[in-house]
């Protein structure tokens, strides 16, 4: 630091960081999740012998793939300070749009873009009204949760889309040793399409969110919003890419629900919105915005899957599981709020 | 007027305060003042922002206790605990911004907090409305108790503070800038309500910046500066210099640091900027390595006018040229870009992100530049963080602890970090020491200076009058949006300032 001007004798040397990586990595929420995920897996293998099969290992992983994945854009938008209600509406007239599609004979490929298409455009049309009109983005997905499904309803009524090509069944149902690259040792073998996808969209929100530019940006609006805008950052243009990868997502997500199931109801991924978002927040994202990170969610991804199929192999009824997601949900965001006053009165 | 003269002036205060302090972490805001209002008479406090006017308002009306003096009702000495027994004492206050509810009546906003009870322990609403309606018809202010406040005009709601202030039995009116946001007209209404509580024998405390209404309307004051009680008297005595000079009354040479730099050529040219609402008509050349005070009052439009050249908000019309070329900005972004940065005055609000870590917000508003294709590098931006901390002498405990955590001396100097990186060629500084404390105050003034010296042109935003004549090369004042005039530093002096400010020629 020769080159600069100063003229005061000594310069105070400040460090980086305080604290070291492993010292923060040991004290954080996402240790903590670490650690329940593998209690949780012990207790379930002892408390079920069907637990520990591969092949049930496997299917047991379609519990949170799809919802995770739509889950890491959540996570973006929520740090961001926002929040998308109708993730699972989209998935609906996603699904709606690609059934109709089906029908009139259209092929595999077709199909997945109209899928992804059809997120895209809800993702935009909530963008559009949060981001450019400024309306609060609760009120917004609030009311394209019930537009959107309401839309797949006058579509469907009572009846279902089926017919879908049977290429199509593979990204739903599909393991990658159907692929003739994917290495056949006889552990890859139980290894789905969704798990991969799952893993790669960890990766790539992970990146994004921790590594970019971008993803810097995003915790700047999410912790104040006015100091980014003042900081020269494009807080609308932002927020509004923030919902197209949201409504991207739940596209990806139709794309797979749809073909896993091979039929499409307007009832189809009800109630999703409630445990993607209880994933988000299990993960460590702020429901206020600004802090979280894509690790933790990934976890809390696996932590909600592990307890769905334990609860499954114990037969507790599915109506005990929604009991259990909306407990998590309070528990999850009361925790943090109850820790701090309890820390401010001592 | 001779209803007013004919009462005479009673020889006791019917309120005293004696040597009353009040200290805040790093700051004295009041330093043994001395304040006595009569019965039947308005008493005006004057000072420039920051000299502990507020501050008293809040001990009187028991929000803050006073570390030390004494208040004296009718020559009894008295204690409030709080805000309630200030009101019982029968002291109440307007404030600048008085807190009312839009979505209640106006009878409601008049009494809430001491709503009349029927005998059950309900409010009894219709004594409530016919005391309300009582009220309003006393100050002559034609308001239905039953409207809600959304539906009401600013000035109608300043009728409705001044009757909940008077809605308990009060002795003691403070007046808190009442006139701020009021019209010609609507302050002659006012007027007409002091005369008529002069009149029955309550004591003001009338606080304002604009002389020709403290002449107007006051017969005592009383001037602060730096959280003392420098002067008091009756105005009758007392001409405007005089009042004036005990308002700046010290030399400004020695508490502020401005190194002689060579003055360069025009940089940023302003041509008839305007505002719809704001301001209108500012034009002005700024030069490399000048400092540009920019002196007014609270509301004259200074903060917005330097919003809309950092492009915050769009000005309706006007030019710019920066170095020669026309510029139109039309977002931060586009400032930046341009080299226009603006650290602005609300520091945890628009400033700083006070959660994140110091490193990141130095390197926001440059990570184009501390990034390669979007990817973040770590150490470039600890590096950049760290060059700027040791230039401005940031005290931290580390770059990775969040901005939150510093004092708001070491928070500014993050903020100007940030725009530093940003290697500006204007930098407009909005109020950049307000609420700091003195050492990191002095420092902020030094670099200054040192950004003049390396080429920058500064404009600096500043209600202290000593700060804008200790570090501007030029002062420009504006006054209601408009620009009040320009002047050069040399024998340039603080009353030619606070008369063109307050449009007292």
């Amino acid at each position: 630091m020769s080159t600069m001007p100063l003229d005061k004798p000594t310069v105070r040397r400040i460090p980086d960081k305080l604290s070291t990586p492993t010292a923060r990595l040991l004290g954080s929420w996402e240790s903590l999740l670490a650690a329940v995920a593998i209690a949780i897996f012990f207790a379930n293998s002892l408390a079920s012998p069907h637990f520990l099969d591969p092949w049930n290992l496997s299917d047991a992983t379609y519990n949170f793939t799809e919802k995770a994945m739509i889950a890491f854009a959540m996570t973006l938008l929520i740090i961001s300070g926002e929040i998308d209600l109708s993730v699972a509406a989209i998935i609906a007239l996603a699904s709606t749009a690609m059934g109709a599609a089906a029908q009139m004979g259209f092929g595999a490929p077709a199909l997945v873009g109209i899928g992804l298409g059809a997120g895209l455009l809800c993702g935009a049309f909530n963008g559009l009204l949060v981001a450019r009109i400024g309306l609060p983005s609760i009120v917004v997905t609030i009311g394209t949760m019930s537009l959107f499904r309401g839309i797949a309803q006058i579509v469907l009524g009572d009846k279902a889309y089926g017919g879908y090509p049977a290429d199509f069944a593979w990204f739903g149902q599909g393991y990658m040793s159907d692929l003739s690259w994917w290495p056949s040792w006889h552990a890859f073998e139980v290894v789905t399409f969704e798990m991969v996808a799952f893993l790669v969209f960890a990766l790539l929100f992970g990146v994004l969110l921790h590594m970019t530019a971008f993803g810097r940006r995003i915790y700047a609006i999410g912790n104040n919003a006015f100091a980014a805008e003042f900081s020269g950052i494009p807080v609308r243009r932002t927020k509004f890419v923030l919902f197209l990868l949201t409504g991207l997502m739940s596209g990806v997500a139709a794309v797979c629900l749809t073909s896993r199931l091979g039929s499409t109801r307007h009832s189809i991924a009800a109630g999703w919105e409630l445990e993607i978002i209880t994933m988000t927040v299990l993960g460590g994202v702020s429901i206020l915005g600004g802090s979280g990170s894509i690790g933790g969610v990934v976890l809390a991804a696996i932590v909600m899957g592990l307890v769905t199929f334990g609860l499954g192999l114990l037969n507790v009824p599915g109506i005990v599981m929604s009991i259990f997601t909306g407990l998590l949900l309070i528990l999850v965001i009361a925790l943090p709020i109850v820790v701090r006053r309890l820390r401010a009165s001592s | 007027m001779s209803v007013v003269e004919a009462v005479a002036e009673p020889a006791h205060p019917l309120l005293e305060m004696r040597g009353i302090s009040k200290s805040f972490p790093g700051v004295k805001a009041l330093d043994g003042v001395d304040v006595a209002l009569y019965a039947g008479t308005v008493t005006a406090l004057i000072g420039e922002n920051g000299a502990g006017k507020s501050t008293l308002v809040k001990v009187l009306t028991g929000i803050y206790q006073p570390d030390a003096g004494d208040i004296l009702v009718d020559g009894a000495p008295v204690r409030f605990a709080d805000a309630q027994a200030a009101m019982r004492a029968g002291i109440t206050a307007i404030h600048q911004e008085t807190v009312l509810f839009d979505e209640l009546t106006v009878a409601e906003n008049i009494f809430l907090g001491h709503a009349p009870k029927s005998r059950l322990g309900l409010v009894d609403w219709a004594a409530m409305r016919a005391r309300a309606g009582a009220l309003l018809h006393a100050i002559d202010a034609p308001i239905s108790p039953y409207a809600r406040l959304k539906d009401l005009s600013i000035a109608q709601r300043h009728l409705v503070a001044i009757a909940r202030a008077l809605s308990v039995e009060a002795r003691v009116v403070i007046m808190d800038e009442p006139t701020a946001a009021l019209s010609h007209k609507e302050v002659e209404d006012l007027f007409r309500i002091i005369e008529r509580l002069k009149g029955q024998g309550k004591a003001i405390l009338f606080i304002s910046h604009k002389f020709e209404e403290i002449y107007e309307i006051a017969e005592r004051f009383v001037v602060f500066r730096d959280g003392r009680s420098v002067g008091a008297g009756r105005l009758a005595e007392t001409g405007q210099d005089e009042i004036v000079r005990m308002m700046v009354g010290r030399s400004v040479e020695h508490v502020f640091p401005k190194a002689e730099v060579a003055i360069g050529g025009p940089v940023l040219e302003v041509a008839g900027y305007s505002h719809p609402t704001e301001f209108a008509d500012i034009s002005f050349t700024l030069r490399r390595g000048e400092i540009l005070g920019l002196y007014g009052l609270v509301g004259a439009g200074r903060s917005e006018f330097c919003q809309a050249l950092f492009g915050i908000t769009r000005p309706s019309a006007g030019r710019l040229t920066l170095e020669g070329k026309a510029l139109a900005i039309r977002s931060p972004q586009d400032a930046i870009a341009a080299g226009i940065v603006y650290v602005p005055e609300e520091r945890g609000r628009h400033g700083a992100v006070l959660p994140m870590p110091i490193f990141q917000n130095v390197s926001m508003a440059v990570l184009g530049r501390t990034t390669r294709a979007g990817f973040l590098r770590l150490a470039e931006e600890f590096t950049l963080a760290r060059r700027y901390a040791e230039r401005l002498d940031l005290r931290a405990a580390a770059l990775s602890v969040p901005v939150g955590t510093l004092s708001g001396g070491n928070q500014q100097k993050v903020v100007i970090a940030k725009w530093l990186a940003t290697l500006p060629k204007v930098i407009i500084l909005d109020e950049p020491t307000k609420g700091i404390d003195i050492g990191s105050k002095a420092a902020v003034h030094a670099f200054m200076s040192e950004l003049a010296a390396e080429g920058l042109s500064v404009i600096m935003v500043s209600s202290e009058l000593p700060e804008i004549l200790g570090m501007s090369d030029r002062v420009m004042v504006m006054r209601e949006g408009r620009l009040a005039g320009i002047w050069e530093r040399d024998g340039l002096d603080a009353e030619t300032l606070v008369r063109a400010a307050t449009g007292n020629a």
